[in-house]
């Protein structure tokens, strides 16, 4: 069969190359975003106070996923699965064992970082399309695990769990929405920090290098397989932890909550915040939380198609995804400087 | 053994149609190097078009044949219109597309004709076929179907101009430009019988699954699983792929104790994995050796 090879240069990646600086906000940019998630939900009402929570914690799953492709040119299907998990984990252990929330999710993002880790590991050897197969096979396997009888004392089975949300701490006088808005950004600022170091340290040069060349990489002595494995074990740990304080947030877990559609959305996301930019993981979130609504709002029995359309429109007009614009916008900004 | 044998006779039944599914995959892989994730859709959007012809009165095979002009020419409109400006955008993006394509045509298909469940005929009948319990003339018809789509695809790719020229846009498209192919067009065409594939797997399997607007979702999965098994690169593995995909499943479902419907899928997965962590290419595929 060997008569037979192709050769390919490697011209065309699946993932563009990113510039690491290009990969995160500017301080001052980074500032006025922190202040406006401080205070905006002072004036909100609490149904919009859970919508910017649900922001929170679906901008981190994203995020998980864009370090995992954007970072180290890997693709997945199979958040979904990793999200799902880390929500069980926390749900049950607060249901079940009566842990602490704040303590179940880092056991979450443990535990998902082993499993992404594991999973890894077969994974290496398969690349484009067929890591997406793999991982899709994963997503598709999830909500059938979360059903098996065998753990329907812990999970519940088909019916799912319904989880207490949390009050205040310390006594503060504020709703419990606010508290969990409150609680989410500490915890999706603490890991942004951390997935910035990350991507600037030596491990997120290893990433980005075997994004670009992975043969070329591993000449230059990077391992390559620790750093792919290590890869989906991050972007696993974090979606872990994002499912996790979605599992808090809407206080209900149930099997058929973490199909491919949610890992589906979660590509979405990524692709509309822009691959590989950080920033614009949240940009992704909002798109995936509102648009659909949007969309409801235009045409009810149409609102897939309208969906559909708009999504045609954001890729034509910003293939890039939202990257583009603040690239656009950066531009701009230097133009006015100048004259 | 006889229990067995009739399994994998099921398997190959619907196998038939995950090979179907494949081609059409592959046929598009071929030309643009993307999966399509809309395939399905628009399939089922093809099924839905003949089966309004005959209920406008228009013979089976009438419909039939004016449901394949309509498709190719809807393929071909759908790659100038939609995909041609995104040739350029990262391969992300157009997967974003093809999400985005899938979405307007499911609910297209669900506000025109709703999404109640239809029957739809067959031309071949439902009887046993020679004498077995467990393989209808359908069935048989559509494992007949596939493979003749096939001999036909093969002749075409093999000894027509169109064909190598096809050929030649898809694995060198700077050589096959100028030596005067028109590589953009080509593509245009592989968009165009590709959808047409896609149209006769979804005549051939909606008698099966019963005509609605998510008809597709479970067997374009599996196509895929096929086409990847297969190896994406050869429209014969996907065929035998496609076939090998059906027996597995069925023998699954029949012989791992525990394993219902649900997870037939996921078991059928987890075995197309291995297979490709043993061979990565597929089986048929051609291994591509990368250049630093």
């Amino acid at each position: 069969m060997s008569a037979a090879e192709d050769v390919v240069a490697e011209g065309n990646e699946t993932v563009e190359a990113v510039p690491k600086r290009a990969m995160t906000l500017g301080t001052g940019t980074s500032v006025v975003v922190l202040l406006l998630l401080l205070i905006v939900p002072v004036f909100a009402k609490n149904f919009v106070i859970f919508q910017l929570t649900q922001l929170l914690y679906l901008g981190l799953a994203v995020l998980a996923l864009n370090i995992l492709t954007g970072g180290s040119g890997q693709f997945s299907l199979g958040q979904s699965a990793f999200y799902g998990i880390g929500a069980y984990i926390t749900a049950v252990m607060m249901e079940q064992f009566n842990i602490p929330y704040f303590l179940c999710l880092p056991v979450a993002g443990v535990l998902c970082f082993g499993a992404g880790f594991l999973f890894g590991q077969p994974a290496l050897r398969l690349s484009g399309v067929y890591l997406a197969l793999a991982t899709f096979a994963l997503a598709t396997a999830m909500p059938q695990l979360l059903k098996l009888n065998f753990l329907e004392p812990w999970t519940g089975g088909v019916q799912g769990l319904v989880v207490t949300k949390p009050d205040a701490p310390f006594g503060l006088k504020i709703s419990q929405d606010m508290w969990l808005y409150y609680f989410t950004l500490v915890v999706v600022l603490a890991i942004y920090i951390f997935s910035v170091n990350l991507l600037r340290s030596r491990s997120g040069r290893a990433f980005m290098a075997i994004r670009d060349n992975e043969i070329a990489a591993s000449a230059m002595g990077v391992n390559v397989a620790l750093y792919k494995t290590l890869a989906f074990g991050v972007s696993a740990g974090i979606t872990g932890v994002a499912g996790g304080l979605s599992a808090i947030a809407v206080q209900f877990v149930a099997p058929d909550s973490f199909t491919i559609t949610l890992a589906i959305q979660l590509f979405l996301g990524m692709v509309v915040g822009g691959v590989g930019w950080l920033p614009g993981s949240i940009v992704g979130a909002a798109f995936i939380i509102f648009v659909p609504n949007i969309a409801e709002g235009i045409s009810k029995g149409l609102s897939g198609a309208v969906f559909g359309v708009l999504l045609f429109l954001v890729i034509y007009l910003v293939p890039h995804g939202a990257r583009q614009l603040a690239i656009m916008g950066q531009q701009l900004a230097g133009r006015l400087r100048k004259s | 053994m006889e229990l067995f044998t009739n399994q994998v006779l099921a398997g190959i039944a619907t196998g038939a149609i995950y090979a179907c599914m494949a081609l059409a995959v592959v046929m598009i892989y071929q030309a643009i190097d993307h999966l399509n994730f809309a395939q399905g859709e628009m399939a089922m959007f093809s099924t839905f078009i003949s089966w309004q012809l005959m209920q406008w009165g228009v013979p089976y095979w009438g419909a039939f044949l004016i449901t394949l002009i309509f498709s190719f020419f809807a393929g071909i409109a759908i790659e100038r219109i939609l995909f041609k400006p995104l040739a350029k955008a990262p391969v992300l993006t157009n997967v974003a597309g093809f999400i985005a394509l899938f979405a307007i045509i499911n609910s297209s298909a669900g506000l025109i004709w709703d999404f109640t469940i239809k029957q739809y005929p067959t031309p071949f009948g439902s009887a046993p076929f020679l004498g077995s319990q467990l393989i209808s003339t359908h069935q048989a018809g559509m494992i007949g179907v596939t493979v003749l789509l096939l001999l036909a695809l093969y002749f075409f790719f093999q000894y027509t101009r169109i064909g190598l020229a096809m050929r030649a846009a898809a694995s060198v498209p700077e050589s096959a430009r100028l030596v005067g192919i028109n590589t953009s067009w080509m593509i245009a065409l592989g968009w165009g019988m590709a959808t047409a594939i896609g149209a006769i797997a979804g005549m051939l399997i909606a008698p099966v699954v019963f005509l609605e607007p998510n008809m597709m979702g479970g067997v374009l999965i599996y196509g895929f699983a096929a086409a990847v098994l297969g190896g994406l690169t050869s429209p014969f593995g996907a065929v035998v792929g496609g076939f090998l995909v059906g027996i597995f499943e069925n023998l699954a479902g029949t012989y791992i104790p525990g394993v219902g419907n649900e997870l037939k899928l996921p078991i059928a997965l987890a075995l197309i994995i291995s297979v490709l962590v043993v061979k990565p290419a597929g089986l048929f595929g051609r291994h591509i050796v990368k250049r630093v």
